[in-house]
């Protein structure tokens, strides 16, 4: 008989490749039928790990019942720069992953089993752990907007890795015209564990509204950066002390399509409530930490020139509007005193918010908003023509 | 009427017909250079141009099939069916003909790719559209050629004027100002 | 509750649009359409209907489609 991981260490103590070891860490794998599965998933209250946070019984559900053999897709692109547990987890139980694809699979009857792995994701453990599961295993160009849901699916299907029109849901028409279901790596691990110990041991962990743990990437101005798993609801500070912060002013939480939070309010619990206020989201669990000795004016502004770069361009709006962005942003970072600049960008931010294929205008926005709100007094210092941050001054666009 | 009146008068209606759709696809084409340059146009606007340009075409190609019509059924012309389809097979001067035959065929295609063009998509329906600069010299040879007409004066000069618009509208076309739509943008990359 | 749907990887800025709508739609800075409701997909009410097929129709990209949504 297996125990079952503690509260907090139940992703990472994976048995890596030996598929025997990990059957006799984490015990056989059920077979479950449909309902069976929609049942446990629902009682779970298991959301999405991947960013988005969707409740994963109706995601499944979506495709459940769907006329022919559906598609269910691993997502394990690891598109976000910051963000690393994708592959840390595939590194270290890859097995879990799978065994979440194959549950899937099976309660569905699904015509495919696909994970799909990012450039930047070491492939080996998951090549060696598929070997003899029924899952197919692929790893496939990236791209910051190569890891959305539908750019996923056209690359899939053999087309460039970019967003289609979300009219037509991929739930609905997706790989080969099929119902496909995509679900992040962490989503599928988790899955295979609740399918193992039930419901109620998911939930004893994190909180009634956002059960279970979740995984997160912590880098930046920190001691020991890595991937850690914490209950869902623990404080931001709780979850950054074991990675030794070092003199910090802010935290980027949920990555280039996040938001900040300030040092004074490390005590936010990390649930979607509460990170509302800051207009954050848990996302994927990426955690950076700004020091006080990086000029956030200019760290944003190379995160928003990225963000610029990444656009697929196929949307009139992200793909004239980022880039403005990213312009204006670098005038701020480097001091040009002009005070339209702030209002400016707001306006730009607004104005590509919700008019394209997919969210990187949004998330984009979103972040370049929440910099000039949070950074206010520092943006202001920048007009004034000096710079806050100790090393820092304002940085000539020719620098 | 007479059976010479008859004929005659299926004749008229035939180079009528003819004559007025030239035309016809001539200001098609010409708007249709108009609208996909995007510049706006005063009092009538973008749209009002992609409408012009798309009745212009309907119509015209309403004449064409009526042309087709009077034709068949003047017995003077010596119009098979047979013709109205493959080109080149005519008794009567068979290679301006058939490119009239040629040019129904390509208005076919394009005419039903266009009232598709929502089931078939952009890209087929851009492909197909192409076609036309294709079909607009073939209708005109075909007219210069075959018309009962093309001697006279005011014909030529007719030719003379559509020709001239159309090669106007395609050294537009091809000018590098012609992508500037009035305003600065970054080009799209579609897939 | 009919809604106008812009397919974004299609729509090229042209603007017949946002003449025939222009209570529904403005133009942005790079020439592409707004909803003024702030809305992804503008709801047409009865009396923009027709504008809205009429648009729908015009549009040299095909980028526009009409749905019914749930209210």
């Amino acid at each position: 008989m297996t125990t079952a991981p503690t509260l907090t260490r139940r992703l990472l103590d994976g048995a890596g490749t030996d598929h025997g070891a990990h059957l006799a860490r984490y015990g056989v794998l059920p077979r479950l039928s449909r309902d069976d599965l929609l049942a446990a998933l629902t009682d779970s209250g298991l959301t999405g790990r991947g960013g988005a946070g969707f409740p994963t019984a109706i995601k499944v559900r979506a495709v459940a019942y769907a006329p022919r053999r559906p598609v269910v897709i691993g997502n394990a692109m690891e598109s976000e720069p910051l963000s690393a547990k994708d592959a840390v987890l595939l590194g270290r139980n890859p097995h879990l992953v799978l065994d979440g694809l194959e549950t899937l699979a099976r309660a569905m009857r699904a015509r495919r089993a696909i994970l799909a792995l990012g450039p930047e994701v070491d492939p080996g453990a998951t090549f060696a752990a598929a070997r003899g599961r029924e899952v197919e295993v692929v790893q496939l160009e990236g791209g910051f907007v190569a890891g959305q849901e539908t750019a996923l699916v056209n690359q899939l299907n053999g087309r460039p890795a970019i967003p289609r029109d979300p009219f037509t849901r991929v739930t609905e028409a997706g790989v080969g015209g099929r119902a496909t279901l995509v679900l992040n790596a962490e989503t599928l691990a988790q899955l295979a564990l609740l399918v193992r110990y039930g419901a109620g041991w998911f939930r004893a962990a994190g909180t009634t509204e956002d059960p279970g743990t979740s995984l997160f990437t912590i880098s930046g101005s920190v001691g020991r950066p890595g991937v850690v798993e914490a209950e869902r609801g623990s404080s931001l500070r709780d979850v950054l002390d074991p990675a030794q912060p070092l003199r910090p002013s802010a935290v980027l939480v949920g990555g280039y399509h996040g938001a900040w939070v300030r040092t004074s309010d490390l005590d936010v619990r990390l649930t979607r409530r509460d990170l509302a206020a800051y207009g954050a989201s848990v996302g994927a669990g990426v955690l950076h930490v700004l020091g006080t000795d990086t000029c956030p004016i200019g760290f944003a502004a190379g995160v928003a020139e990225y963000l610029a770069s990444e656009s697929t361009r196929q949307c009139g709006p992200c793909l004239n509007g980022l880039p403005r962005m990213a312009t204006d942003l670098a005038r701020l970072a480097a001091g040009v005193r002009d005070h339209g600049l702030p209002a400016e960008v707001q306006r730009m931010s607004a104005l590509v918010t919700g008019r394209g294929a997919c969210a990187h205008p949004d998330g984009s926005a979103r972040f370049v908003a929440s910099t000039l709100d949070v950074f206010r007094d520092h943006v202001a210092a920048h007009l004034e023509g000096w710079c806050p941050t100790p090393t820092g001054r304002p940085r000539r666009s020719d620098s | 009427m007479s059976q010479a009146g008859l004929t005659s008068a299926f004749w008229a209606l035939g180079r009528g017909t003819g004559v007025v759709a030239l035309v016809l696809l001539t200001v098609s084409v010409v708007l249709g250079i108009v609208a996909r340059s995007g510049r706006r146009v005063p009092a009538v606007g973008r749209v009002g141009i992609s409408d012009l340009h798309r009745t212009a075409a309907l119509t015209g190609t309403g004449l064409v099939v009526a042309h087709l019509g009077s034709l068949l059924f003047d017995p003077y012309a010596q119009l098979r069916l047979v013709d109205l389809a493959v080109p080149f097979l005519a008794a009567y001067r068979p290679l301006w003909l058939g490119l009239g035959t040629l040019a129904v065929d390509v208005l076919a295609i394009v005419t039903v790719v266009s009232l598709l063009r929502h089931r078939v998509g952009p890209k087929t329906f851009r492909a197909v559209h192409w076609a036309t600069y294709a079909l607009w010299p073939m209708a005109l040879l075909h007219a210069l050629g075959s018309g009962t007409d093309a001697g006279t004066t005011w014909f030529r000069g007719l030719a003379v004027v559509c020709a001239g618009a159309v090669v106007a509208a395609i050294g537009w076309r091809l000018a590098p100002s012609y992508a500037g739509r009035g305003w600065t943008r970054q080009h799209r990359r579609p897939a | 509750m009919t809604r106008l749907h812009v397919d974004w990887t299609r729509c090229d800025g042209h603007g017949s649009c946002a003449e025939l709508l222009p209570e529904l739609l403005a133009v942005d800075d790079f020439g592409f359409p707004r909803s003024r409701g702030g809305e992804r997909d503008p709801a047409v009410a009865d009396r923009h209907r027709q504008a809205a097929r009429h648009a729908v129709r015009s549009c040299p990209v095909m980028a526009l489609r009409l749905y019914d949504a749930p209210s």
